[in-house]
C-alpha cells in the first residue's frame, strides 16, 4: 500500500540528529535565566528564590554552595552583576538577590558532608597567590585530589580579601570559610614571594601552575603581555604564553580589589583547564558559556503584578528569615512556557516541547520497547497555535505531523488511531457521497461548489440553499457542483500516499469541469485546496458573500456575539474580515474573543485529537466555550456541532444569514455519527433527483434493514463509535448465515462479525417492523468466527 | 440457570457453549485465551466487559510495542 522503510531510513530522509537538534534547540525554555546566566558562576538563582520562598533555606543555600565555594564570605561582597539583569527590574527594583545569598547562609545549615571517597587524580599544582581566585583554585583541584601547594607572600591566606571593609567582612568570616583549604590538606607556604626564577623552579617541580597574585606583584614575570602591558592569557582557557602556567584574577585586568565573584569564576575556569591539561585531553572542547553571558531565555512578564522591595528590620544582620521568604516571592520565577501556557495539549502531557521533541525522536527511533509517545504524538490538534505565540516560531503541530507520517511509514501507527476517522473519508469519498455535476444542460463549470463533507453532513438543508443562491446572484455563470471529502483526514493521520490520490482525484474532476474556481464554505478544505492544490483557483464562501453580497432574503438582526475563527483560518485574515463585515451588515455586535484570528484555538477537532484523546478534546472544547459569555458565531460547522454539543449556544454563519439565529439553531444537537452518513447521503440523492433528474441505485441488501434503538442505547453506540451501518451489517449477516447466540436467560440474540477492521457485537431481537437493538460493542482483536 | 454455560447456547447448532482455549490474534500476534465456544461450530463468545475491558488494554499494549 505504502513504501515499508526502515526506521533508520526514515531517520536519515526526514528527521535525522540534526534536524532533531535543531528543533530541540529552537525551544528555549531551558535557557539559564538572566540573573544566572549574567552570573560569572552561575548560581541557580530562580531555584535558590524559589526554595527561599518555601521558607527553606538549607535547601537555598545547598543550590547556593553548589556554585560557590567559600558562600560565607561571597555573600556578602558580591558585585552582583545578576541584579542588574534581573527581570523584576524592569517593573520595579530587581531582587535583592545577594542578601538573599546571606539569608540562605544566615538561616540554611548545610548536612554534614558525608564523606566521600576523594577521587585520586595524579598531579602536583602550584597556586600563586593565597586570594579568593587561587583559593577557588585550590579548593576545586584538591577536591578532584590532586596535590595541590599554595604560594602566598602574605602571613596568612585571603589576600585581597583583607582589603575589604572590616565591619563588612569580619576576620572570622574570612578564616572561617577558608579553613576548609586546609581540611582538603592544601599545603600552604606563607611569607613566600615567588619571582621569576622561583616560578620557573616551580615549572620544573610542579605539572601545572596558576597564577592568582595581584597586578602589582605580577610585573616580576616574564610572560607575553598585551598593549597595556598586562599579562595576555587565552580568554577561554586562562593559558598564558607558558606552557602549563595559567593565570587570572586581578592581575589580568590591574585591579588590586577585583570583583570577587569573577575571580571566582577566572579560577574555575583556569582549574577546569589544569584539570583537562594534567588529563591530557582538549582544553579548548565545548567549553560555551562558562563566564557571564547574555540569557537566551524569553519571558512575558506583561501580566506579572507589582510587589515592592521588601525592607531589612536590621541591615547589619540582614534579612529575617520571614523577611526573606517575602523577598524570594517576589521572583518571577522567569521561564518561557508560552506555547504550555496557550496549549491544552502541550499542558496535558506536563512538560514542554524542547522534550517533547526529544520523546517524539525516541519514540521513532525505538527498535523494541514500549513507544510511550505514541499517544501524545496523535492527540495534537495540528492547529499551529504554537508556532504563532512561540518566540521562536517552534511549531509542535508540524513536529507532530511529521512524526505521524514516519510513524504510518514503519508500520507503527495504531490502527486505533484514526481508522474511525479515515472511514468516514472513505465513506465521503465513496458512491455514497462522492459526485460532480456541472449544472444542467452545460458541459463545462466556471465555479464549482464543494460543501465538503462536514457541513453537507450537519447542515445539509443549508448546502442546498447556498447552491441555489450561487446560481441566482451570478445567473450569467455555470456554476457546477462538487461533493466528497477534501482528504483533510488522510493528511492528519499521516497518511500522504492516500492523501495524494484523493487530491489527484480532485485535479482530474475540476480538469473534467475545465478548472472552475472553486467556491469553498469550510476553512479545513480551503487550507487544503490552498496548500495542496496550489493551481486551482479558490474562493471562500464567505469571501464570495462579501464580494458579491448576501444572499436576497438575508434577514437581519440586532444581538451581541462572540466568533470563533477556526483554526484552519489562523492566518486567512481576509476571510476573518469578511466574517465580521458580513455580521456587521446583518446587524450584529462583535465581542473578539480573547483569542481570535491568528491565534484562534482549535476546537478539538482538528488532527482528530477528538479520536485518539476523546478525554483531552473535552477539555480544549470546554475551555474553549468559557472564554466568552455572548452567544459564539463561527463558520466550521464541526466547531458549531462541538460547541453546542457541550451547552454553548452557537450558530454557524449560515444560520444567521438563513434564519436569523434562531433558539432553535443556536442550541440544535449536531447529528451524530449515523446520521451524519445518513445525511450525505440523502443530500446527494436529493440533488441528484431534484437538480439533475437522475435516481441513485446500487444499495446493499443490509441497508434495508430497519432498526429500532432506544435513546440509552444509541448514545452508547455514539460514545463507542459504533454506526447504524455497522449494526446492520453485522444482523444481515447474522441471519443469512444463521451463525449467533442465545441468550437463555433473556431469550436474545447475540451475534459478532468484522466487516472492517473492527468486531462488531450486537445484542438484538427480531421484531415485526425490523430489529431491536439491546447493546452492541466492539474491538479490534480477531477471534475465531468473525466472518472475515 | 445463572452460570454463564448455562445461560450461552449457540443458535444454530442448539447447544450449550463450554469454555475452550481460542487463539485471539492482534497485529500478527496470537494468544489463547479461555472463552465459551461452540463445540461444534467454533462460534464463540466475548462478553462485553471482556471487551471493553481487558481487551482494549492489551490492544493498546499490542500497539505500542
Ligand atoms: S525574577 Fe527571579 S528568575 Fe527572573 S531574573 Fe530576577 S531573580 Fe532571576
Ligand atoms: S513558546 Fe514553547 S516551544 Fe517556544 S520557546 Fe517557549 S516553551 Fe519553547
Ligand atoms: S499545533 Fe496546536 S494543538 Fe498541537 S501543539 Fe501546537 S498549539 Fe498545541
Ligand atoms: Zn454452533
Amino acid at each position: 500500500m505504502f513504501p515499508v522503510y526502515g526506521a533508520l531510513q526514515w531517520l536519515n530522509n526526514s528527521m535525522d540528529q540534526k534536524e532533531l537538534f535543531e528543533l530541540e534547540q529552537q525551544c528555549i525554555q531551558e535557557c539559564a535565566p538572566p540573573c544566572t546566566a549574567a552570573c560569572p558562576v552561575h548560581v541557580d538563582v530562580r531555584s535558590m528564590l524559589a526554595e527561599t520562598a518555601r521558607g527553606d533555606f538549607s535547601a537555598a543555600l545547598k543550590i547556593y554552595q553548589k556554585a560557590v565555594p567559600f558562600p560565607h564570605i561571597l555573600s556578602r561582597i558580591c558585585d552582583q552583576p545578576c541584579q542588574n539583569v534581573c527581570r523584576r527590574g524592569e517593573i520595579e527594583e530587581s531582587i535583592a538577590i545577594r542578601a538573599l545569598e546571606r539569608a540562605a547562609v544566615n538561616h540554611g545549615e548545610l548536612p554534614e558532608e558525608k564523606k566521600r571517597p576523594m577521587p585520586k587524580r595524579v598531579g602536583n599544582v602550584a597556586v600563586i597567590g593565597g586570594g579568593i581566585s587561587g583559593l577557588t583554585v585550590a579548593y576545586d583541584l584538591a577536591r578532584k585530589g590532586y596535590k595541590i601547594t599554595i604560594y602566598e607572600s602574605g602571613h596568612e591566606l585571603g589576600g585581597g580579601l583583607w582589603k575589604a571593609d572590616r565591619d563588612y567582612l569580619p576576620a572570622e568570616v574570612i578564616r572561617g570559610d577558608i579553613e576548609v583549604i586546609y581540611e582538603l590538606g592544601v599545603e600552604v607556604d606563607l611569607n613566600t614571594l615567588i619571582d621569576h626564577i622561583h616560578l620557573v623552579e616551580l615549572r620544573n617541580a610542579f605539572d601545572a601552575i596558576y597564577i592568582a597574585v595581584g597586578p602589582h606583584a605580577s610585573e616580576a614575570y616574564e610572560l607575553a603581555r598585551d598593549q597595556y602591558g598586562l599579562i595576555k592569557v587565552d580568554p577561554v582557557t586562562f593559558a598564558t604564553s607558558m606552557e602549563g602556567v595559567f593565570a587570572g584574577g586581578g592581575l589580568l585586568w590591574g585591579i588590586e580589589m577585583h570583583s570577587s565573584v569573577t575571580s571566582i569564576s577566572e579560577g574555575r575556569r583556569a582549574g577546569i583547564s589544569i584539570d583537562r591539561y594534567l588529563q591530557k585531553v582538549s582544553v579548548t572542547a565545548s567549553r560555551i558559556n562558562e563566564g557571564p553571558y547574555t540569557s537566551c531565555l524569553y519571558t512575558d512578564i506583561s501580566e506579572v503584578g507589582t510587589r515592592p522591595l521588601i525592607e531589612m528590620g536590621d541591615p547589619d544582620f540582614g534579612y529575617e528569615w520571614h523577611e526573606a521568604i517575602q523577598e524570594g516571592k517576589r521572583c518571577i520565577q522567569c521561564e518561557c512556557m508560552e506555547c504550555v501556557k496557550a496549549c491544552e495539549y502541550l499542558r496535558e502531557f506536563g512538560r514542554y516541547p524542547r522534550r517533547y521533541v526529544r520523546e517524539i525522536y525516541n519514540n521513532l527511533s525505538i527498535v523494541k520497547g514500549t513507544r510511550y509517545a505514541n499517544t501524545f504524538i496523535n492527540s495534537c490538534s495540528l492547529c499551529g497555535l504554537c508556532a504563532e505565540i512561540c518566540p521562536e516560531n517552534l511549531d509542535m503541530g508540524a513536529v507532530n505531523l511529521k512524526a505521524r507520517q514516519a510513524m504510518v511509514t514503519q508500520n507503527r501507527m495504531p490502527a486505533s488511531a484514526h481508522d474511525f476517522g479515515l472511514r468516514d473519508m472513505q465513506f465521503s469519498n465513496s458512491d455514497k457521497f462522492l459526485m460532480m455535476r456541472n449544472a444542467p444542460g452545460t458541459t463545462a463549470s466556471d465555479y464549482v461548489f464543494f460543501p465538503g463533507c462536514q457541513l453537507s453532513a450537519s447542515s445539509p438543508e443549508h448546502v442546498e440553499r447556498v447552491y441555489s443562491d450561487l446560481q441566482r446572484q451570478l445567473p450569467d455563470s455555470r456554476i457546477g457542483l462538487m461533493l466528497g471529502c477534501c482528504g483533510a483526514p488522510a493528511n492528519w493521520a499521516g497518511r500522504p500516499d492516500l492523501f495524494e490520490s484523493i487530491l489527484a482525484a480532485w485535479r482530474m474532476h475540476l480538469q473534467v469541469m475545465e478548472n472552475p474556481k472553486v467556491v469553498l464554505p469550510c476553512s479545513s478544505c480551503y487550507q487544503v485546496f490552498q496548500k495542496h492544490l496550489p493551481d486551482v483557483e479558490i474562493v471562500s464562501l464567505w469571501d464570495f458573500f462579501d464580494e458579491h453580497g448576501l444572499p436576497a432574503g438575508a434577514v437581519s438582526a440586532n444581538h451581541t456575539v462572540s466568533i470563533h475563527d477556526p483554526c484552519s483560518t489562523r492566518y486567512e485574515s481576509q476571510m476573518q474580515d469578511s466574517i465580521r463585515r458580513i455580521l456587521g451588515r446583518l446587524g450584529y455586535q462583535i465581542e473578539e474573543l480573547p483569542r481570535s484570528r491568528e491565534r484562534t484555538t482549535c476546537c478539538s477537532y482538528g488532527g482528530m485529537m477528538w479520536l485518539a484523546n476523546p478525554t483531552l478534546a473535552e477539555k480544549v472544547v470546554q475551555k474553549r466555550i468559557q472564554e466568552g459569555e455572548a452567544d459564539y458565531v463561527t463558520y466550521c460547522a464541526m466547531c458549531r456541532d462541538n460547541f453546542v454539543g457541550r451547552g454553548k449556544r452557537t450558530w454557524h454563519i449560515l444560520d444567521l444569514i438563513y434564519n436569523q439565529g434562531s433558539d432553535e439553531q443556536a442550541t440544535r444537537r449536531g447529528p451524530n455519527y449515523s446520521q451524519r452518513h445518513e445525511n450525505r447521503a440523502r443530500l446527494k440523492r436529493h440533488l441528484l433527483t431534484e437538480i439533475w433528474g437522475e435516481t441513485m441505485d446500487g444499495s446493499q441488501p443490509y441497508e434495508s434493514i430497519q432498526l429500532n434503538i432506544a435513546d440509552d442505547v444509541q448514545a452508547k453506540l455514539e460514545q463507542r463509535l459504533i454506526l447504524i451501518e455497522d449494526i446492520q451489517r453485522v444482523i444481515e449477516y447474522a441471519e443469512r448465515t444463521k451463525r449467533k447466540l442465545l441468550n437463555r436467560q433473556t431469550g436474545h440474540y447475540l451475534a459478532y462479525y468484522r466487516p472492517n477492521t473492527v468486531t462488531y457485537w450486537v445484542e438484538y431481537l427480531p421484531t415485526e417492523a425490523g430489529f431491536a437493538i439491546f447493546n452492541a460493542y466492539s474491538h479490534r482483536m480477531e477471534v475465531p468466527g468473525s466472518g472475515s | 440457570m445463572s452460570e454463564p454455560e448455562q445461560v450461552w447456547m449457540c443458535d444454530n447448532c442448539n447447544i450449550p457453549l463450554q469454555p475452550d482455549k481460542v487463539d485471539v490474534a492482534y497485529m500478527g500476534n496470537a494468544f489463547p485465551v479461555e472463552l465459551l465456544k461452540c463445540p461444534k461450530c467454533e462460534l464463540v463468545f466475548i462478553p462485553e466487559d471482556l471487551a471493553l475491558g481487558k481487551m482494549v488494554e492489551v490492544e493498546k499494549q499490542l500497539e505500542d510495542k
